[in-house]
């Protein structure tokens, strides 16, 4: 069975799928996905979908899946490199890949994530400014 | 029915025999049809060489015109009529090109009765209407790819993605918007945010006449699609008269952004990547 690399860059998982996805290859990626974050303790997954020339619901859902599994492991996943024929397939079949960020390519995806990190710790220096001068 | 061998030697003999008095008569009924729409030296120079074409052909041993001895035949009238659909002949007179050939046959025959008879007549008119239709299919098919070219041409032209800025593209949609154009525009609008990696793209409708829930579902789907590739659409151009139809139909664009000008879907845009528009300082203290 094939298995899909999970390279760790910074504070972000990459992950690029560049063979055909069976449902095998499919849950192991979830499984070894999960725990990669969680040895790693990474804020970020991008999984680029650039080389998929097929885009079904099964793999949508799989996306979906992935999504929510990272999000309660605190890290935000986005989906980038989606071709223009994939995206008219999902849109005429009516899949719209709910929960799920995207981003045109990795570059952007991981400012997306940056961006995000960042107006995360802005709320939380925010809030904890805020807290002592409320107590009194 | 088709000409027998016999027949077709004796419409070859009438044919050669008579050169001149057919092809004349021929060019007479033709040019009185056409009324100078073609100039009479051209005329004859395409009746002539058709008569020999079909000679040459009927030389062969032609019984149908479907048959091998055909093809060159075939390719004439195919010619002529391909030159007559381009010129804007109609279906008719390209077909009565070749039936006139009828009324010189009968003018040769009657003048001269022992050409043949009434039977071989009847043979020699069935090859003429094989010989008319062949040329009324030519003709049409013509005018199908002529029309074929024309809408590719059209839908090559209605389309272009327009880079506007930094990272925002725009696609003026101007005309009616068919399921044709929309998938046109979505696929080459997509492209373009690849190609360019642009994260915005805006869809300005000023030009579209009329918009109607088809319409409106094909911009929609534009939109989702570029939403799921990751770029953001905003929708500008809604003139007052298409509010309020968007607005009757009951068409929702949910959270997708319309705005009423291109000015403000870029100003809007430009906000939203940050960009800093305004007058320059100097100019307001001068």
């Amino acid at each position: 069975m094939e298995r899909v690399p999970i390279l760790k860059i910074g504070d972000i998982l990459l992950v690029s799928i560049q063979v055909d996805m069976s449902d095998q290859t499919a849950v192991a990626l979830q499984e070894d996905l999960a725990e990669r974050i969680v040895a790693t303790g990474c804020h970020g997954v991008i999984i680029d979908i650039t080389a998929l020339d097929i885009v079904d619901s099964f793999v949508g859902r799989m996306l979906s899946t992935i999504a929510s599994i990272s999000r309660v492991l605190d890290a935000e996943t986005v989906v980038v490199g989606m071709r223009p024929a994939v995206a008219i397939t999902l849109v005429e079949l009516g899949l719209s890949l709910n929960g799920i960020r995207t981003a045109l390519n990795v570059e952007r995806g991981m400012e997306l994530i940056a961006a995000d990190r960042e107006r995360e710790y802005d709320e939380f220096d925010d809030s904890s400014d805020a807290e002592p001068t409320a107590s009194p | 029915m088709a000409l027998s061998a016999d027949e077709s030697g004796r419409l070859a003999g009438l044919l050669t025999s008579h050169v001149d008095q057919v092809t004349q008569r021929w060019t007479e009924v033709v040019a009185g049809q056409l009324r100078g729409r073609l100039s009479q030296a051209e005329l004859r120079h395409q009746v002539q060489e058709l008569h020999r074409a079909l000679v040459d052909a009927l030389g062969k041993g032609l019984t149908d015109l479907a048959a091998e001895e055909g093809t060159e035949l075939r390719a004439v009238l195919a010619e002529v009529s391909r030159g007559q659909a381009r010129q804007g002949f109609s279906a008719a007179e390209t077909a009565t090109g070749v039936f006139a050939l009828k009324d010189a046959l009968l003018s040769v025959m009657e003048a001269d009765q022992s050409a043949g008879t009434l039977r071989d007549y009847v043979a020699f008119g069935t090859l003429v209407d094989q010989m008319g239709l062949f040329t009324f299919e030519s003709y049409v098919r013509t005018r199908e790819s002529l029309i074929a070219d024309q809408a590719e041409q059209l839908l090559e032209l209605s389309t272009p993605v327009v880079k506007l800025w930094e990272g925002v593209v725009a696609v003026p949609l101007v005309g009616t918007l068919d399921s044709a154009r929309a998938q046109v525009v979505m696929e080459r609008l997509l492209q373009t945010l690849v190609d360019t990696g642009s994260p915005y793209a805006i869809i300005d409708i000023t030009g579209v006449p009329a918009v109607d829930t088809q319409v409106a579902q094909h911009i929609l789907k534009t939109v989702v699609a570029a939403r799921l590739m990751g770029a953001d659409c905003i929708i500008s151009g809604i003139r007052p008269q298409i509010a309020q139809t968007i607005v009757a139909l009951g068409i929702e664009f949910g959270d997708i952004a319309t705005k009423a000008s291109l000015a403000d879907a870029l100003r809007h845009v430009l906000r939203l990547t940050g960009v800093e528009t305004g007058r320059r300082q100097s100019r307001r203290e001068a």
